[in-house]
């Protein structure tokens, strides 16, 4: 099958046959064997599966910032596995969100000036691209924190920091890596509520890496791979629900 | 994003002030080497200073100031036999012992000036007359002998006293300005029919003439005109100092102990700048990395690296500077150190600075040229 043969209207990612396999010779580690999966706009896709099973991977060759040795990757209705790394460098600034494990704010800039920092690549003017970061930072919950530093906040509001910062330049494409991974429940629960009601959108798509079964709740598809490729992609609620029940975890509230 | 490079240096108190240090210690090093080399150097030439005259001759062997090989006194008329001399003079200088009334000795640089015309004569007087050097027995001594001859005493030698050269007085009738000498012994002037009274045994006496070209002559062309028809050397007063500088450059260890001051200067701003920004990039690695992935080319981060090494090593250079002009203006104050600071130096220090701050950048941007945007979701 190829991407041209799928149906592009609400697709936000669409990657097929992707392979990719790290070190040379007797040492050459495959780590994606074909992997294939298609996200749309307007879902939250959770990308889940046992550690070592490509999920990283898989989410860095969607990014751009890492290329596959095979396969196409579609990104937003564009080939980024053609393009030049200076043209994925300008997709990137301009299309994708980023929202990272470690959160990766800039320690000596305050929470404003961390936010705004998608706007600046773009090449916003600095006054402005601050009044955007206030205004996102308003709706996460941190209008009072604006000129604190990242290690002034805990973990849970750093990580809505960098959830503001993926949003400020409202990209159609979210990326998350492992987000709730280093707070605890309470925090985990509250950063994803604020991803529900923030990041999603009918334009938008988030697509999110973990393992912290505690969020699966929140996924409209999920996605589970293994051995490197996606062996299962789990689409209606009651499907999802049934999975959670089979892991004993509670279904999604109607206001969540 | 310039303005964001900016804060993340200035942001890490640690490594900027760590930068700074290097960078103000390495204009420090370099700036006052250099400052102290062309204080050095402008002290071995001070007798073109202080002994004014446009030309120069001198025995042909002679190739700086302060090594005379006495002429005859007929090599006087012959200079003053060329075409386009206005005049010339007769000049003694040599380095002799003066006795202090309580017995102790100062070595002085003794000058013996033409009576007539007290040609090459110090420029500025602070005390005394010059007309007063052609009564019997005296000298004009400058403000180094007032303060080494008053040393011991409460009270600074003045107009008046006298000490010995050669068991003969010297009565002191003036006190004028002048420029350190090499050695740091003040100058005496007299005159130079007195002078044979003054240094014993000697049976030429004539160190150099100084000669002044007539109206519509340069210095250059007469200089090449005596030696044309005297056969003997003649400076212009550039050619002079410029001769006698290269003459302690080629015989002295000073330019290469100044030089290796210099050359620490830049080593050690190299190295601190160079590790320590190397280490500030790669505790940000994962920063940049995210910058990276969040759409930041290589080139932005690049500039951003060449803002802040060069940001540092201005603010460094500033303030390395300022300390080298306070410093110089202290010693100058004191008068005991040489230290001559040519617009040159801060320029070149400038360079070398920029330098420092080019290959702190450079390590830093290889690190970020090899940086993979994937990293930071590992």
């Amino acid at each position: 099958m190829q991407l041209n043969e799928w149906s592009a209207a609400a697709s936000a990612i669409r990657v097929l046959g992707i392979e990719k396999a790290f070190g040379e010779g007797t040492s050459r580690t495959p780590v994606l064997r074909g992997a294939a999966l298609e996200a749309r706009r307007g879902e939250m896709l959770m990308l889940v599966g046992p550690s070592g099973c490509g999920k990283t991977t898989l989410l860095s060759i969607i990014a751009g910032t890492m290329h596959a040795d095979a396969g196409q990757v579609e990104v937003l209705g564009q080939r980024i596995d053609r393009m030049r790394a200076g043209q994925v460098t300008r997709f990137r600034a301009h299309h994708l969100g980023f929202i990272f494990q470690q959160f990766n704010l800039i320690p000596t800039l305050t929470i404003a000036e961390n936010v705004s920092v998608p706007l600046l690549i773009q090449g916003l003017r600095p006054g402005a691209a601050e009044r955007r970061a206030r205004e996102i930072l308003d709706r996460v919950g941190l209008s009072d924190k604006t000129e604190s530093r990242p290690s002034k906040l805990s973990g849970g509001q750093q990580q809505r920091v960098a959830i503001a910062r993926a949003l400020v330049h409202d990209p159609p494409l979210v990326i998350c890596d492992e987000p709730t991974s280093s707070l605890d429940s309470e925090n985990g629960r509250q950063v994803m509520d604020i991803l529900r009601d923030i990041a999603c959108d009918p334009h938008r798509c988030v697509i999110i890496v973990t393992h912290d079964n505690r969020t699966y709740r929140y996924a409209d598809r999920m996605a589970e791979m293994e051995d490197g490729t996606i062996r299962h992609v789990l689409g209606s609620p009651a499907e999802i629900a049934a999975a959670h029940a089979a892991q004993g975890i509670p279904a999604r509230t109607a206001a969540s | 994003m310039l303005r964001l490079a900016l804060k993340m240096l200035f942001g890490d108190h640690a490594k900027y002030l760590m930068l700074i240090s290097g960078i103000t210690f390495a204009t420090l090093l370099m700036t006052q080497g250099a400052a102290l080399f062309c204080g050095i150097m402008s002290w071995t030439y001070s007798p073109l200073r202080n002994i004014r005259a446009h030309v120069w001759v001198s025995d042909p062997k002679v190739e700086q100031v302060n090594d005379s090989k006495p002429l005859r006194d007929t090599d006087l008329l012959r200079v003053r036999s060329v075409d386009g001399v206005a005049w010339a003079a007769a000049l003694y200088q040599g380095y002799n012992q003066a006795r202090l009334v309580d017995g102790t000795f100062k070595f002085v640089t003794l000058v013996g000036l033409d009576a007539t015309t007290l040609a090459g004569a110090p420029a500025e007087m602070i005390e005394g007359s010059l007309e007063d050097l052609r009564l019997p027995n005296t000298v004009i001594i400058d403000q180094f002998g007032v303060e080494q001859f008053t040393q011991k005493r409460g009270v600074p030698v003045g107009v008046g006293e006298s000490f010995e050269i050669n068991d003969r007085e010297a009565r002191i009738v003036g006190i004028c300005r002048t420029q350190r000498s090499f050695t740091g012994g003040p100058f005496v002037f007299t005159t130079y029919d007195r002078i044979a009274s003054y240094v014993p045994g000697q049976r030429k006496l004539l160190s150099f003439v100084l000669v002044e070209p007539a109206a519509g002559v340069t210095p250059l062309e007469l200089a090449r005109r005596i030696e044309r028809e005297t056969g003997l050397r003649a400076y212009t007063r550039s050619e002079f100092m410029w001769s006698t500088i290269w003459w302690y450059v080629r015989n002295t260890g000073i330019p290469i102990n100044v030089g290796l001051i210099v050359m620490i200067g830049l080593v050690v701003g190299i190295a601190i700048s160079g590790q320590t920004f190397y280490s500030f990039v790669l505790e940000n690695s994962r920063n940049l990395a995210a910058l990276k992935a969040m759409g930041a080319s290589t080139m932005t981060l690049c500039v951003m690296l060449i803002v802040q090494s060069l940001a540092v090593g201005l603010i460094g250079f500033g303030i390395g500077l300022g300390i080298v002009c306070a410093v110089g203006t202290m010693v100058l104050h004191l008068g005991k150190v040489p230290f001559l600071l040519l617009w040159q130096i801060p320029v070149a220090s400038l360079v070398a600075v920029l330098l420092i701050s080019v290959l702190a950048a450079v390590l830093g941007i290889w690190r970020i040229v090899r940086l993979e945007p994937a990293v930071v979701f590992r």
